[in-house]
């Protein structure tokens, strides 16, 4: 007999959207938002389209992106981690501290600076596994452990004058490029391999997905998420690292509400608040569109205190929208 | 010869005992089914075999071989499998991902171990083949598909770990009529390649279809152990419930 729902036909668009996700694991409706987002910046300031701004869109999306990048990690692993922007803080403090203040060399320096953000992670990871305390109030705590920790080592004051070798990593420009975007993109390109295609990537998944499932099957679910959680650590200090040369110094309160600003890119993306789905490309997507967002309300003068308003109204509403079509999906 | 041979398993939690000397056999390629009330033991008994938890007293072997020692991963090791009401599935994942979660095959790239999602897919849809089962893309999330599908994906991933024994529990509660009928294809499937198959359910016509055997367990006790093709409705629902006047329980499941 033959089956009752015989589907129609899928349209084109959802034949795109199939294929979207499955061969570049990015939602088509994000690029279009970012296209038509794009647009509108055009019409609406004459300095929009140029190459210079476009740069200017990269490298500010460079340092929000790797923050993003760690954001997708922990939420499609079903974790949450909102201390990235602290962490980040912290970390370019303790690099910048590690070289002006104790003179060391650049390649220590920079090992201090991504270090200090892993050795944060690690922590979350640890209260977390171990301790049993929910993945939200472990790292709020961290939240403002890691922003009081770099306003004591600092003093709570900037530490100017870094390194000129350091320097080069936020503000040199191989062939035309900064230096950031370029670390952007290698940071993605590598994340998008691991979370896509390697084991590690396909367990984060399932874990998010279904934790006891995953467990079942043998995988090291605590062990994981300390690893996952360590690796957020560690991208937050390679944010820090980008924030900390391309202004050339580190400044204790370096990134605050960027975890808000990360999370939103992630989630613009196609991460799955609650786990189980995420893409570091859709997640770059997001962060072009925050970013593109920012600097078109740059472009049109519009006070920075809204802007802080639009980030927080675009979360609220990719999360709405992600509901709404998950409430579609399920309905029969 | 039995495959599978459970004796006199006693288990209590605290002051609650729950299996009173429990005795159970297996053969390849039968299928048995378990049934029982709601807190008849079943699903401590299987929890038991599979390793789950200690059994305070008794013995299980397989092919001769003391099983209560092992841990639950060497049970399965050694052909143990058991598919969970809630099928453990990733539901945000397509079918290959989950027949394979925590085993993906792979293959060297540039020196990385990247997953072969090729040969992933490729497996996994000869799986779903050898099985009979009916599935749509096998590219999409498997929480798009139907309970029987997703039944489907749950014993295909039970199969890649070559078992010997799969415990079933309750595969048909939660299904629409039609896909009742293709899971119990899948059960006889499982048969005919000589795998043997303990089967927990409520739906009693389901397990009278499928079933060689019948065992029932009433308050910790295995007090029945029956021959499905000389059984009848009231007999199963008579040794469950512990007799009384059943004609009107037995007639209404009967009826399915």
């Amino acid at each position: 007999m033959a089956p009752q729902h015989m589907s129609r036909a899928p349209s084109l668009w959802a034949r795109l959207q199939a294929k979207s996700i499955e061969q570049l694991h990015i939602r088509l409706e994000s690029i279009v938002v970012l296209i038509g987002l794009a647009t509108i910046m055009a019409f609406l300031s004459p300095f929009f389209l140029s190459v210079s701004n476009f740069m200017n869109i990269l490298l500010a999306t460079s340092t929000i992106g790797v923050l993003a990048i760690a954001a997708t990690f922990v939420l499609s692993s079903g974790g949450l981690d909102l201390s990235i922007g602290s962490v980040l803080g912290l970390s370019g403090v303790v690099g910048a501290a590690v070289a002006v203040n104790l003179g060391m060399p650049t390649p220590i320096a920079v090992l201090a600076t991504i270090g200090a953000g892993a050795a944060a992670g690690f922590v979350n990871g640890w209260v977390i596994t171990r301790g049993f305390v929910p993945a939200f109030i472990v790292t709020l705590g961290m939240l403002g452990i890691a922003r009081g920790l770099a306003l004591v080592i600092s003093d709570g004051r900037v530490i100017y004058g870094l390194p000129e070798w350091m320097l080069f990593l936020g503000q040199g420009r191989p062939f035309g490029i900064p230096m950031p975007v370029i670390i952007l993109v290698l940071v993605a390109v590598i994340m998008h391999v691991i979370l896509a295609y390697t084991r590690y990537g396909r367990h984060t998944l399932a874990i998010g997905d279904n934790e006891n499932a995953a467990r079942t099957s043998g995988i090291n679910v605590d062990f994981h998420r300390l690893t996952l959680y360590t690796l957020s650590g560690g991208l937050a200090g390679v944010a820090g690292l980008l924030f900390a040369t391309r202004i050339n110094s580190g400044d204790p309160t370096a990134g605050i509400t960027y975890e808000l600003t990360a999370i939103t890119a992630a989630i613009i993306g196609g991460t799955n608040l609650f786990g189980g789905r995420g893409s570091i490309l859709g997640t770059i997507i997001g962060a072009l569109i925050m970013g593109v967002l920012q600097n078109g309300l740059n472009l049109l003068a519009v006070q920075s205190y809204y802007q802080q308003m639009a980030i927080g109204g675009v979360l609220v509403l990719a999360v709405f929208i992600d509901q709404f079509q998950q409430r579609q999906e399920t309905k029969v | 010869m039995s495959l599978l041979s459970v004796s006199g398993i006693e288990k209590s939690f605290g002051a609650v005992s729950v299996l009173h000397g429990v005795h159970l056999a297996v053969s390849a390629g039968e299928v048995v089914g378990l049934v029982g009330d709601n807190g008849a033991g079943k699903s401590t008994l299987m929890k038991i075999i599979t390793g789950m938890y200690q059994a305070d007293r008794g013995a299980i072997t397989m092919e001769g071989e003391d099983m209560l020692g092992l841990s639950p991963g060497q049970r399965r090791a050694r052909g143990i499998e058991m598919i969970y009401q809630d099928l453990s599935l990733a539901k945000q994942q397509d079918v290959a991902s989950n027949i394979f979660l925590g085993r993906e095959p792979t293959r060297r790239v540039f020196g990385m171990r990247l997953v072969d999602r090729r040969k992933m897919k490729r497996d996994a849809q000869a799986m779903i083949d050898q099985l009979g089962a009916k599935l749509p893309e096998i590219t999409r999330p498997v929480g798009s598909f139907s309970g029987g599908q997703q039944q489907s994906v749950a014993i295909a991933r039970a199969l890649t770990f070559d078992p010997k024994i799969v415990i079933m529990d309750e595969p048909t509660a939660a299904l629409a009529v039609r896909e009742v009928q293709s899971v119990l294809d899948l059960i006889r499937q499982l048969k005919s390649q000589g795998i043997g198959v303990i089967l927990i359910s409520h739906r009693l016509n389901d397990v009278m279809s499928v079933t060689d055997r019948i065992v029932v367990l009433r308050q910790g006790r295995a007090v029945a152990n029956l021959i499905t093709k000389d059984t009848t409705m009231p007999d199963i629902v008579s040794a469950i419930v512990g007799g009384g006047d059943v004609a009107a329980a037995a007639a209404h499941e009967a009826q399915g």
